[in-house]
């Protein structure tokens, strides 16, 4: 037992040992790299290479998360997507009082925490991007994909 | 969506099981990384769901089916909804699996064990309707707050279980227990363990109905771990939050059970209609029990276009929670004028039921289709929105279709 507990922790050694000499070659790289080229001219094209490519926007669009660029973007996936997903937001129309009283709600009965300056920035972006419509008591039948039935 | 945090914090066990294979040297894996198979999780294949099932939600996982997808008579694995208010249990041990029976108005405190359930009781078979108590609430004006559901977050299985009444006369009730209450494996959002996502449950006399299930088959198969394998609560005709997955005790109370999401305005509506975007006291807030009168033409799917002269066949579902559907109608001129449909008796209580007609179409335009089901108390669905309510629930507005005849 052990042994094997011996021969376990020397082959993480090894593994973590073998992934900071990755980590070591890919960021000298990488710094190696990004000293090569000059500067890019204009900030939103992207010149990131990653393979996650988080900072993606496309069309207005966070591509990772769907939620709409915009200031407060930022505090808003680091505050708000850590317990649930951003679609719980992005599918959700509210007022800022709506929106207020949903963060209270979390905070008191889901764990949310005290966001700090940051509530003021979150509440903005989420009252102007996620503001409700009307949609009156019954909307058209929208979106409809027309083909034929035999 | 974010695909690392998906896979943070799973098991091995859960990672291996998902992957379909062991992973070999998973203990020298470190600890946070994530094996290219559960990079991409794609939720059709984590759940075997079909692919033109809507994710509404990817944490905790919520999905809907589109009209058309219900046509069958027993909703099938791949087309049932998923609603999740937490995590999915990463372990499941089912030989360990438990079930306790507690409370205050239980005789003696009981705790069975899966198989003891299974050899013990007779098992019951029944298709029960469950539609989400939030089904529709994408509609609403204002809007209410939570998963945005269509139309699609019903479906009617066949569960077989043993029922809950004889569970609880086996363990003995007293004569005060009015609520029953379940407890589940699943975990909070927020990864505290203290936190239960969700902890509902009916009254007493629901509990003790020859249809509420201990169930642990759906479709003659083990329930999916998406829809509470390996024991689920269920209550055919009531919000589906009341028929509670992955199971592991059942509290008989004495006064109503007061779980996460039994108060506030949490599967609440108000005990009064109030005007669309009313602030509500919680004190005026009453718990749903059995759901609407409602249907769906899941045939066929909207957007049809047909042959001038050429009739349509039209059919679907109707169901009224604790209640029969006596009459079904359709309407192809806004709901001016309504003709009868052909409907089927349930094939048991809490059953949904399927309708069919006919339609013909007297000259070339736009229509839609509306379906209007009936109750056996003569409530009817509206046409328009009913009654709003904070969170949009109760939406049983009549389905409608679009039809072109060309």
């Amino acid at each position: 037992m052990g042994d094997k507990f011996q021969k376990q922790v020397s082959a993480f050694s090894k593994v973590l040992l073998s992934f900071l000499v990755l980590i070591l070659v890919l960021f000298g790289g990488l710094y190696y790299w990004s000293n090569q080229k000059p500067k890019p001219k204009i900030e939103e094209i992207p010149v990131e290479e990653s393979i996650e490519d988080y900072d993606k926007v496309e069309n207005g669009i966070h591509v990772a998360t769907g939620f709409i660029d915009d200031e407060g973007m930022e505090a808003t996936i680091q505050n708000c997507t850590s317990c649930h997903s951003a679609k719980l937001v992005t599918q959700n129309r509210m007022s800022r009082e709506g929106w207020k009283a949903t963060i209270t709600w979390m905070q008191e009965t889901q764990n949310l925490w005290d966001l700090g300056t940051n509530e003021e920035l979150i509440l903005t972006y989420l009252a102007k991007n996620y503001a409700p419509t009307t949609k009156g008591r019954r909307q058209n039948l929208e979106n409809i994909e027309w083909y034929e039935l035999k | 969506m974010n695909r690392r945090k998906f896979t943070l914090g799973m098991s091995l066990a859960t990672m291996a099981s998902i992957l379909g294979v062991d992973i070999v040297y998973g203990g020298l894996m470190p600890k946070g990384y994530h094996p290219l198979g559960l990079q991409d999780p794609d939720p059709f294949e984590l759940f075997n769901k079909d692919k033109e099932m809507v994710v509404l939600n990817n944490k905790p996982w919520n999905m809907e089916a589109q009209a058309h997808l219900l046509n069958d008579k027993i909703t099938p694995n791949k087309f049932m909804f998923i609603r999740n208010n937490g995590r999915i249990p990463e372990s499941i041990d089912v030989s360990n699996w438990t079930l306790t029976l507690d409370g205050e108005s239980i005789k003696t405190k009981k705790t069975y064990s899966l198989s003891e359930l299974k050899s013990k009781f007779q098992h019951h078979t029944y298709k029960l309707t469950l539609e989400c108590g939030g089904n529709g609430r994408s509609e609403f004006n204002p809007p209410a707050k939570g998963n945005q559901w269509t139309v699609g977050a019903v479906s009617c299985a066949e569960w077989t279980g043993v029922r809950l009444r004889d569970v609880l006369e086996d363990a003995g009730i007293k004569s005060d227990a009015v609520y029953i209450g379940y407890h589940a494996a699943d975990t909070h959002l927020s990864g505290d363990p203290n936190k239960e996502p969700i902890s509902r449950g009916v009254p007493i006399d629901k509990a003790l109905q020859d249809e509420t299930l201990l169930a642990f088959s759906m479709n003659g198969e083990d329930i999916p771990l998406a829809h509470g394998h390996p024991l689920r609560l269920v209550c055919g005709g009531w919000p589906a939050s009341t028929s509670g997955k992955w199971i592991n005790r059942i509290s008989v109370r004495n006064k109503v059970h007061d779980g996460e999401k039994m108060g506030g305005t949490s599967y609440r509506v108000p005990c009064e209609t109030v005007a669309p975007g009313s602030e509500v006291a919680e004190s005026n807030m009453c718990i749903i029990e059995s759901m609407p009168v409602k249907s769906l033409i899941t045939y066929p799917k909207s957007g049809a276009l047909i042959k001038e002269g050429q009739k349509l066949n039209i059919n679907g579902h109707a169901w009224a929670g604790e209640l029969e559907v006596s009459k079904m109608e359709y309407s192809i001129d806004f709901g001016s004028t309504w003709r009868s449909c052909t409907l089927e008796k349930p094939t048991n209580r809490l059953a949904w039921q399927h309708f069919k007609a006919t339609v013909s179409f007297p000259k070339k335009g736009y229509y839609e289709v509306w379906a209007r089901a009936t109750d056996s108390n003569g409530k009817g669905q509206p046409m328009i929105l009913p009654g709003w309510n904070p969170k949009g629930y109760l939406n049983n507005a009549c389905h409608r279709i679009a039809v072109k005849i060309v």
